[in-house]
């Protein structure tokens, strides 16, 4: 479509109204004044067009012109994005930092979304010939993009024919024609590159139930209240709970092919020492630096709000892009609130009706098209793949009230949540998430998977971990009442053992590499032996030895160091716990009956 | 030409408000830009907040008083609120616009800057790292300032935050390195007893000359408040990225600037958010502390400390709930301790400091430094958790290891929390001290590596 030109009839903040528009239509990108801001319609009221402007609207004058493209905001897909810190346009931020030679972010840059020189290694795939019927998703060719992450060259969403020419295995950049495939009507040229509206899921053949847990590295997220591959969950927390850490853990430590992180809204500081860490540390599966499978997108608080909607949006369709290849991607946007801030700060100018402490009626319906896009699917084409999208939203709550309209509203669109507790993360116990607030309504779909890595015991050992905790959570309102010494001996052991599922399992320190990340095969070890001591202990308090002497025990403290050894040493300490439990155990039973 | 001066007055004053004014539209005014208000001779400055074609809102520095339609003339000037900028400015004294107080020259400026200043390339910055040592044992201890960070006191009215401040300003300093500094102190809707504290304060620890001072003192207009921390900012850039200093920016009372703020925004009919604050209030004062931090291949830092009252000494409420969203942590100064006379009253539960991990350690404070800190703070829990036993159940069921617990417990109250205003304790007397302290404690319960204690436990020391 040709571009058509406007005028500025008014300027508000982000929000600008245009007239003379001709036909302009719903989310279509304009260039805003001389400078050509780069924005998008938001709403039509007859002749007045109501533009949000992504970039900072300072200078601009009535009379100014407006242009716009006919094209939605639209994300560039290709090889070149992992590893790339991109701002909510897509711009590279490392790139714009040289194009301008400043260190600040000017307005109006225009830099391309993936480098148009770099030379990328295409390897066609074998069974695509000349003449061959394709269709939308099928794979033509791959790209090893970085050490441990192949890029596949897909066709894109919408096409479907013949292959007229296919490209030889060789060096092409992302602007080059690769394939071309005529379908009757017209030849479409397959680039290395696609580009597709951020506002639009992108196409899949079928959505799947989720039957696997993306392992976390955490262990009261894997073994508590797992996340499924492909699942949607909310983490709320007041400041100080610890979001952003836990967030950038995920990131670090989950296992998925690709973890994009969504930094809108937030620090810069965070962002930068982030940055750092992942391309310090390596991948613990694969022993190559995290920045090998990552993309960043960093909105900070002070750039502009309306990028903040688009900063979330860019990062889905990346991770719909990268899930259509067949790999497990995790996204974690931090912070929602912020988006549903500049969506509040918007709404306001445009003077609509506001719902909720000011929150536009709208908020729901775009939280729940953003989480939805979250999902296990088979992706269009030949060969045959599943992929999964899961997302990580952080949620502030004001005052850490989790009653507010951004919270609520999230919890009706999220299978999992993580609520992270103030209390907790003031007694320093990380990550605090509250195991009687969170849930995982994924629990039943992984089931299967984890009793079949635990032999057969983990759903059974969950139970029982929450139901101490629950009754933990009783009895201290007891013991703050009246004292802990008038409990009955079965509850005092029973504080002694939850005491040690939160300090020896539940705590994890994200600064002690043996410890941020927990394999299932360790955590579960863990379980295990608290359980052990439970059920020994309880028979000893039933037998009438007092809990004070079961305090006495050594062993029992080798426990809580399980975790900060690797694998094959907390199983040598294992051995070493249940050899010496035994003997104390066989000794405390001795001493009783000699008395 | 002419032609164009002529359209860019006007007199069409449609209703005033509070300090906003609706005007008939001039053609070519544009968005953000500075006018002239000429109210009975006197010039009032004022900035464009909404163009539209028909009605242009402005906000003026200044009062409405004696703003007449018909009769008060507007003027575009063609700029932006921009202030001249220079080291020359250290020093001195100012208002919220960077107009001299102190009764001295004009500031010959070197640039003009734009008081909103831009975002910092997230992806250029350098993660902060280096510990500042204030001298203020738990601070430096269990609340680590690095160099870029932006680290607020929490405070309540009455609390003494302000000495806190100047003492920090007196005791700071980077170890090892002989670097330029300055201080740069913007002081919003205070009293005047408190401005002149502050001004004296820095004459009389000598570092006047290291200082460019901003002052909008309660009874400023309240856009001039609303300018000022950016004045102040936009100078500690300056100084920062183009001379190279390190720069600590201290701001106070930050309450004052929200409630400014808020005063604005019901002005303007804004859809009000919690408690009549605007909805971009969070973004707001982002985008003066995101101005905080250190840049890639960089000299210089700027390092912002604002101070703020929390109304009823409420940490839920909006000013200091947004304000801990954006920080990189906060000091809390809590009542009960400055009742009990310590000073600074730090409560220690509800304080942090996000940039500690990354600026404490071998080579930056001491190896010791995060087993102490963790030791401590758990020990001091546990004392309080044991306080409140006692106030439920009394002293008698308490057990040897208990007592010592609550003896540390005060202990750490009195001797390490506590300190004099004019007292300066190095990293080193700072953990020294937490070391003495944790002797009280039963060796066994000591959570640290052996080396550690056999190193620095008074017992193995002399």
């Amino acid at each position: 479509m040709s571009s058509r030109l406007g005028r500025i009839y008014r300027i508000a903040g982000p929000l600008v109204v245009a007239e003379g528009l001709e036909s302009p239509r719903m989310y279509e990108v304009v260039y805003v004044g001389g400078e050509g801001l780069i924005g998008e319609i938001i709403a039509i009221r007859g002749e007045k067009v109501y533009i949000q402007v992504y970039e900072e609207t300072t200078g601009l004058t009535v009379g100014e012109r407006v242009e716009a493209t006919g094209r939605l905001l639209s994300a560039e897909l290709g090889p070149g994005l992992i590893g790339t810190i991109y701002d909510g346009l897509q711009r590279p931020e490392i790139e714009i930092g040289k194009l301008t030679g400043d260190i600040f972010i000017k307005r109006g840059v225009r830099v391309n979304s993936l480098d148009r020189s770099r030379k990328w290694v295409f390897n066609r795939s074998s069974g695509v010939k000349i003449g061959e019927k394709v269709s939308e998703g099928d794979v033509l060719g791959s790209i090893q993009e970085t050490p441990i992450l192949e890029h596949k060259v897909m066709v894109p969403p919408g096409v479907k024919g013949v292959i007229e020419w296919i490209a030889d295995s060789g060096e092409y950049t992302v602007e080059e024609t690769v394939a071309v495939i005529s379908t009757g009507e017209a030849k479409i040229e397959v680039k290395l590159h696609q580009v597709w509206p951020v506002r639009v899921p992108r196409p899949y053949r079928e959505k799947l139930t989720p039957s696997e847990p993306l392992i976390t590295g955490k262990r009261v997220i894997d073994l508590v209240f797992p996340i499924a591959k492909g699942g949607k969950a909310a983490i709320p927390g007041g400041f100080g709970t610890g979001k952003t850490v836990l967030l950038q853990s995920l990131t670090r430590w989950g296992h998925a092919d690709v973890a994009i992180f969504v930094g809108c809204g937030e620090r810069g500081n965070e962002m930068a020492d982030a940055l750092k860490s992942f391309r310090e540390l390596f991948d613990v599966r694969r022993g190559r630096p995290m920045m090998e499978r990552s993309v960043f997108i960093a909105n900070t608080s002070n750039m502009p709000v309306a990028a903040r909607e688009t900063s979330v949006l860019l990062g889905a369709t990346i991770g719909e892009y990268f899930r259509d290849m067949g790999y497990n991607v995790l996204l974690v946007a931090d912070s929602t609130s912020r988006w549903a801030e500049a969506m509040r700060e918007i709404s306001g100018r445009m003077e609509e009706m506001p719902g909720e402490e000011g929150f536009p009626a709208y908020l729901a319906s775009r939280l729940a098209d953003f989480y939805e896009r979250a999902g296990r699917v088979t992706a269009l084409g030949d060969p045959q793949r599943t992929g999964s999208l899961t997302i990580f939203g952080s949620v502030s709550p004001p005052g850490g009230d989790f009653s507010e309209p951004v919270t609520r509203n999230t919890l009706r669109y999220i299978q999992a949540l993580y609520a992270l507790d103030y209390d907790l993360a003031t007694r320093r116990h990380f990550p605090a998430i509250s195991w009687l607030m969170s849930y995982s309504l994924y629990v039943d779909f992984v089931k299967e998977y984890l009793n079949e890595v635990s032999g057969g015991k983990w759903y059974e050992y969950r139970n029982l971990f929450l139901k101490i905790l629950q009754r933990e959570a009783e009895l201290l309102d007891i013991v703050r009442l009246v004292g802990p010494e008038t409990l009955p001996e079965e509850d005092k052991l029973l504080l002694e053992v939850a005491k040690m599922i939160k300090e020896g399992f539940l705590q994890q320190s994200e600064y002690d590499l043996n410890d941020a990340y927990s394999s299932l095969e360790k955590g579960f070890l863990i379980m295990e032996a608290i359980l052990e001591f439970y059920n020994t202990s309880l028979k000893l308090v039933r037998s009438g030895v007092p809990v004070f002497k079961i305090r006495e025990l050594k062993s029992p403290y080798l426990i809580y160091r399980f975790k900060l050894y690797p694998l094959d040493e907390a199983r040598n300490l294992y051995n070493m716990f249940r050899e010496t439990f035994k003997k104390e155990v066989e000794e405390l039973m001795g001493g009783t009956h000699g008395e | 030409m002419e032609n164009r001066l002529y359209t860019r007055i006007t007199r069409q004053v449609y209703s005033a408000r509070g300090s906003l004014v609706f005007v008939k539209s001039i053609p070519g005014i544009s968005y953000g830009e500075l006018v002239e208000l000429d109210v009975d001779g006197e010039v009032r400055l004022g900035q464009v907040v909404d163009v539209s074609q028909d009605v242009t809102i402005i906000q003026i520095f200044g009062s409405s008083l004696g703003i007449t339609p018909g009769k008060t003339a507007i003027r575009v000037r063609g700029e932006r609120l921009s202030i001249p900028v220079s080291v020359d400015m250290l020093g001195r004294v100012f208002n919220g616009l960077a107009q001299p107080l102190d009764g001295g020259p004009p500031v010959v400026p070197e640039e003009y800057a734009d008081i909103h200043g831009e975002p910092l390339n997230p992806a250029l910055r350098e993660p902060p790292s280096e510990f500042i040592e204030t001298g203020v044992s738990v601070i430096d201890a269990m609340f680590t300032l690095v160099r870029g960070q932006k680290l607020p006191i929490f405070s309540g009215s009455g609390l003494p935050h302000n000495k806190i401040a100047m003492q920090i300003v007196r005791q700071a300093r980077v170890r090892g390195k002989e670097e330029s500094f300055a201080v740069v102190f913007g002081a919003v809707g205070v009293t005047f007893e408190e401005a002149m504290y502050f001004l004296d304060e820095l004459r009389k620890m000598g570092a006047i000359d290291r200082t460019a001072a901003f002052l909008a003192p309660a009874a400023s207009p309240t856009v001039e408040k609303l300018a000022l921390p950016r004045t102040a900012l936009t100078v500690a850039e300056y100084l920062a990225w183009k001379q190279g200093m390190h720069v600590l920016v201290i701001l106070t009372d930050m309450t004052n600037y929200c409630e400014s703020l808020r005063e604005i925004s019901a002005a303007r009919e804004e859809v009000p958010g919690r408690r009549g604050y605007p909805g971009y209030m969070y973004t707001d004062l982002a985008t003066m502390y995101e101005r905080a931090g250190r840049v890639q291949g960089r000299r210089g830092s700027v390092t912002i400390m604002p101070i703020l009252t929390m109304p009823d000494d409420d940490i839920t409420h909006p000013i200091p709930d947004l304000t801990g969203y954006i920080t990189e942590g906060q000091i809390v100064l809590s009542r009960d301790l400055w009742r009990k006379g310590v000073y600074p009253p730090v409560d220690v539960f509800l304080s942090l400091s996000r940039m500690m991990k990354e600026g404490i350690g071998p080579g930056k404070t001491r190896e010791d430094h995060s087993a102490v800190f963790g030791q401590i703070y758990r020990a001091y829990a546990e004392g309080q958790r044991l306080r409140e036993i006692i106030a439920i159940v009394g002293t008698e069921s308490l057990t040897d290891r208990d007592r010592k617990y609550l003896e540390f417990t005060d202990a750490f109250e009195t001797k390490f929390i506590n300190q004099s205003e004019y007292e300066r304790r190095s990293i080193e007397r700072t953990l020294d001290l937490a070391w003495e302290l944790l002797s009280i404690l039963p060796e066994e319960e000591l959570a640290i590596r052996e080396e550690l204690i056999k190193k620095y436990h008074p017992k193995y020391r002399s």
